[in-house]
């Protein structure tokens, strides 16, 4: 017991530092995909729902892509991709360039198109929600198509979207320890290599889940302040 | 007169679009660029087609894609006859059961799968003398087994939850009319019950195995050779990124061969429902 205190522990032989330095890495990383996620997913949704059949069949394409594919494939293209793609141009200038890639922002990337297909779907239904009514109320009391948006339809849209938009950000959570695959120091890579270095590979990759459940733990209060929030203005 | 005006702009919802609205701009535009994406993609692959390359990879490939095919409906059939009991545990008014139930819903469902696997390849080897004492050890020495342990645990959680969804969308009533009738317990259960959840789970269901089979790309990382392991051992040979490319059109026509399967066999089950889709 006193051994397992010192390997999870702050001391010279414990392994607490890393694995927290890798829990703000996992944190930090969802909550930089998420903006990204929710931003490219609203304006996915908006030519889903569009009157138009190109702008449709566009947002469609999008989604059945990034939602088609395994999301570790989506990361490695995104990562060995990008880092071809910009070696290539870079060598018509400099033949001996070498690029790497951020693993970082090439988790962003891949993630942010991932949570943001699935994001598009929950906006979807969410824009099919609100009743034709709340557009033509806007329209009749004078508002231009982006103030009837922006003041009538958005905020109910996002009441209605919250909670399918809170199983997004769990699973958002659970995707990023993809991205140590490609070597980003997050909590699953942290105890990887605590594992590795001190065969104690149990102790640790259990530590790890324990991890992941302490933040969906938090991550659930928050969400359900959040929508707490949201709903204050309903009548109960 | 500026009455009139307002009257005029306000009294009707803005006409259909005729001519290049805004958006159609934009719509043809992103359209453009997909088609555009998509013939560079092909131009790409015509030009790097390399027949050695094929040669040596495309039977890998196809293995691979048996590799991962019978490593989901493996899974998924395991963690299916796995998840009756969970979601019984979940339903049940036996506070222990249903506590443990919730403890392993919960823990499957907010860890990664990933990391689960991890937890079960090299973890479990911890315990190497204990699994070799109870014999067990030839069983998670391979990463085969252990990736189809892990996944099964993983999916019957998600199945229990499914499950136990759609037997609580069915209504009291129907429970109660096959009570007047004397029907015992298991009897409504699987003649009344189970009927008409499973229509209800289908599409979730359907949802569950294209996640698996997208989520069984991880084995590669715990030296599995599924088709993403194939491909990795490709790219690491060859450094050429079509590897990936044909990888990826593999991965998406499969879902949407499975996405569209499920849709056509849920319009069949539920033909005798179309009153209720409008």
């Amino acid at each position: 017991m006193a051994n397992v205190l010192t390997l999870l522990g702050f001391g010279p032989e414990g392994w607490g530092g890393a694995i927290l330095w890798g829990v703000v890495v996992t944190v930090s990383l969802a909550l930089a995909t998420l903006p990204l996620g929710l931003f490219i997913g609203f304006f996915v949704a908006v030519a889903k729902q569009s009157r138009e059949p190109s702008l449709r069949m566009a947002g469609n394409i999008y989604t059945t892509i990034f939602r088609g594919l395994p999301e570790l494939l989506t990361l490695f293209l995104v990562f060995y991709g990008a880092q071809i793609g910009i070696q290539t141009v870079l060598r018509l200038f400099d033949p001996e360039a070498v690029v790497e890639i951020n693993s970082f922002i090439a988790g962003m990337i891949a993630l942010g198109a991932v949570f943001s297909a699935y994001a598009s779907e929950t906006f979807l239904s969410a824009f099919r929600a609100i009743p034709r009514g709340q557009y033509e109320g806007g329209y009749a009391i004078g508002l231009t198509s982006g103030q009837t948006m922006r003041l009538v339809v958005l905020p109910q849209l996002i009441r209605i979207a919250l909670p399918g938009l809170g199983n997004l950000w769990m699973a958002l959570l659970k995707d990023t320890a993809l991205v140590s695959v490609v070597g980003l120091a997050d909590i699953l890579r942290q105890t990887g290599v605590a594992a590795r270095v001190t065969k104690h590979a149990f102790l640790f990759f259990g530590a790890a889940a324990l991890l992941y459940l302490v933040l969906a733990m938090l991550s659930s209060l928050v969400i359900k302040a959040i929508e707490d929030r949201a709903r204050r203005g309903e009548a109960r | 007169m500026s009455t009139t005006a307002i009257e005029r702009t306000v009294e009707r919802p803005p006409a259909p679009p005729r001519g290049w609205p805004r958006e159609r701009i934009i719509g043809v535009a992103l359209m453009g660029l997909w088609i555009a994406f998509g013939l560079g993609l092909v131009f790409y692959l015509v030009l790097a087609w390399n027949p050695e390359l094929v040669d040596r990879y495309a039977g890998n490939y196809l293995r691979g894609l048996g590799v991962t095919l019978s490593l989901v409906t493996i899974s998924v059939i395991a963690g299916a006859v796995l998840s009756i009991p969970v979601a019984y545990g979940r339903m049940s008014k036996n506070p222990i059961l249903s506590a443990v139930a919730y403890g392993y819903v919960y823990f499957f469902r907010g860890t990664p799968l990933l990391a689960q696997t991890y937890l079960v390849y090299y973890g479990l080897g911890s315990f190497r003398p204990e699994l070799q004492a109870v014999g067990l050890w030839w069983f998670f020495r391979e990463a085969w087994y252990c990736a189809i342990f892990a996944f099964a645990l993983n999916t019957a959680a998600y199945q229990a939850e499914i499950l136990r969804g759609a037997i609580e969308s069915i209504p009291r009533g129907q429970w109660e009319g096959a009570e007047a009738l004397g029907l015992s317990k298991l009897q409504t259960l699987r003649k009344i019950v189970l009927p008409q959840a499973l229509i209800v789970a289908l599409r979730p269901y359907g949802n569950e195995i294209i996640l698996m089979i997208k989520g069984s790309a991880i084995v590669a990382i715990i030296t599995v050779y599924d088709l993403m392991g194939e491909t990795r051992r490709a790219y690491s040979r060859s450094f050429d990124f079509q590897t990936y490319i044909w990888a990826a059109l593999l991965y998406l026509a499969i879902v949407e061969a499975l996405r569209h399967a499920i849709e056509w066999i849920e319009r069949r089950l539920t033909r005798h429902l179309t009153h209720l889709h409008h």
